[in-house]
């Protein structure tokens, strides 16, 4: 089984990127249609980034590499984020 | 200016000739994964080679055994930053694999059960620097670990190592994989540390 | 006399989440042969709710630093967090905390972090916690918030451990509560005379113990990927709704 974590782990790594907590956002998945809160998705963790993948279908939704200089942010699996306000 | 933290010392971070810049040595083998690990019956295992021509090679479970074995002994080099000295491995060399393959293409996507690629020069394959290994430490390559077998190219960062191992596929022109479209380097040299782009 | 509007409140310079804060130890205590609580003093932190976490960042003498994230065991609006960490033995930082810390000490927090995993006493219905190992941590800031605020919300634990001496929190939970309701579940070493048989928690023990499905509480599951995926699992089976079931897995490093 490969380790994974809960998208709420994700509150921190992304305080540093967004003034708003991005867990909170609803994300629909392209693979299978499915709409979560961030929170909700699976994550794996590692040093230099982490792969967000939705928790019904595996797809992968959001691709995070943080490197010295900056964060890559890939969001290949996600037709849209709706972000509360 | 940070605070330190008394008597906070972390992971040992040594200083060896064996050792590439930025590296820790560990003991253990960190377990690190993009994605649920696939459960794959070596009765439904098959690894293939695709080239230019569409031509598919492709070994079963028994075939690829029924080729020379090697044993291998190789330090490796994780981007994350540990590194792991005297790995012992056995598996069959990708010059066997290639052996009967004829390609003008330079390049290499490796595809893994699970849907995880990375992309390599042929260069880095061949010449006694790559197998399909399926045996660590003595034991059957477990699955945590990219059992039943995946890809060996120590020399290179050990993400280049595709677990899980499915297939290669040959390219004309270098294309980044799974890590490299996101920002890890297309080569990934430990000794240059090239990490990133 | 005036008041902010939404609009010009959101306006306001946003309370950065992101930025580090130092903190200083002010007391840590042992809770079991492998963890402990530990209280800072985080001036500017600002207070959290009942849920939420925090990245707690070391930095060692020649510069190297180690970031991981925490629950929070208190609830306040000012500058006190109480954590509690296990000791994983392969870890890098869980060890230090647990063996090395003392008073006086210094780390940096950033936080309060995670806006999902999270109960407040506005929110009315009953709410089932379940929790394991060390997953009690959020849990307990739950059950301190509802304390606290004298809600009304029926509360109702399920705490699986290892053996009665891993038990985080025991004195405190074992101290009866209006409106709170405890379960014990061990899985390697049960008290004597103990009516439940050592093992991990099963569908019968939610069955048994948890608020039924169809008084569609609020369910939050915090503990180690295994013990998370299996509950979760159960209660779906069990006819919870899936939307009303949170969960916090940790990892381990």
């Amino acid at each position: 089984m490969g380790e994974h974590v809960d998208g709420n782990s994700l509150a921190g790594p992304l305080s540093e990127l967004f003034a708003v907590d991005l867990t909170m956002a609803s994300a629909r998945c392209l693979g299978c249609g499915d709409v979560s809160e961030l929170a909700r998705a699976m994550v794996y963790p590692d040093p230099t980034g982490y792969v967000v993948r939705c928790s019904q279908c595996d797809d992968v939704l959001m691709v995070v590499v943080q490197e010295p200089d900056s964060v890559c942010i890939e969001l290949r699996g996600m037709a849209w984020l709706k972000v509360p306000r | 200016m940070a605070v330190i933290s008394r008597g906070f010392t972390g992971r040992g971070r040594d200083h060896t000739p064996d050792l590439p810049p930025g590296q820790y040595l560990t003991a253990d083998f960190p377990v690190l994964s993009a994605g649920p690990t696939p459960d794959i019956d070596t009765a439904d295992w098959q690894f293939s080679i695709r080239t230019d021509d569409a031509t598919l090679h492709t070994w079963n479970w028994d075939e690829i055994h029924a080729l020379p074995i090697e044993d291998i002994d190789t330090d490796i080099h994780c981007v994350t930053r540990w590194s792991k000295f005297g790995t012992s491995w056995r598996g069959v060399s990708l010059d066997t694999l290639f052996a009967d393959i004829e390609t003008t293409d330079g390049f290499v996507m490796a595809h893994s059960y699970g849907g995880y690629t990375t992309n390599i020069p042929l260069d880095d394959l061949l010449g006694g620097k790559a197998w399909i290994a399926f045996e660590f430490d003595g034991e059957p390559l477990d699955p945590e670990h990219g059992g039943p077998a995946r890809l060996l190219v120590p020399h290179l960062y050990f993400w280049k190592s595709a677990k899980w191992i499915r297939s290669l596929e040959m390219m004309p022109a270098d294309q980044p994989g799974f890590w490299e479209q996101n920002g890890y380097n297309m080569y990934g040299d430990p000794w240059l540390e090239q990490r990133y782009w | 006399m005036s008041t902010l509007s939404e609009r010009e409140t959101r306006d306001a310079a946003p309370h950065r989440i992101g930025l580090w804060h130092a903190g200083v130890v002010v007391s840590t205590k042992t809770e079991s042969p492998t963890g402990r609580s530990i209280v800072l003093d985080v001036p500017g932190w600002g207070g959290n709710i009942a849920g939420q976490h925090a990245d707690l960042r070391l930095t060692a003498a020649d510069g190297y630093q180690a970031v991981r994230s925490y629950s929070i065991a208190s609830v306040s609006n000012g500058d006190r967090v109480e954590l509690a960490v296990d000791r994983l033995p392969t870890g890098e930082v869980s060890p230090y905390l647990v063996d090395e810390l003392r008073p006086g000490d210094q780390l940096e927090l950033r936080g309060p972090l995670g806006g999902w995993f999270v109960w407040t006493p506005s929110l009315p219905g009953a709410v089932q916690l379940i929790g394991g190992g060390s997953g009690i941590v959020p849990l307990m800031a739950m059950i301190r918030s509802h304390t606290a605020s004298g809600s009304d919300a029926p509360f109702r634990l399920l705490y699986s451990v290892r053996s009665p001496d891993d038990a985080f929190f025991r004195s405190e939970l074992d101290t009866p509560t209006p409106g709170l309701d405890v379960t014990w579940l061990y899985t390697r070493v049960a008290p004597e005379g103990w009516g439940r048989p050592p093992g991990r928690i099963t569908v019968d023990d939610l069955a048994g113990s948890a608020f039924a499905a169809s008084l569609s509480p609020a369910v939050f599951v915090c503990g180690p990927t295994g013990f998370v995926e299996s509950v979760a699992t159960a209660l779906v089976a069990l006819g919870h709704d899936p939307h009303k079931v949170k969960t916090e897995r940790f990892g381990g490093a």
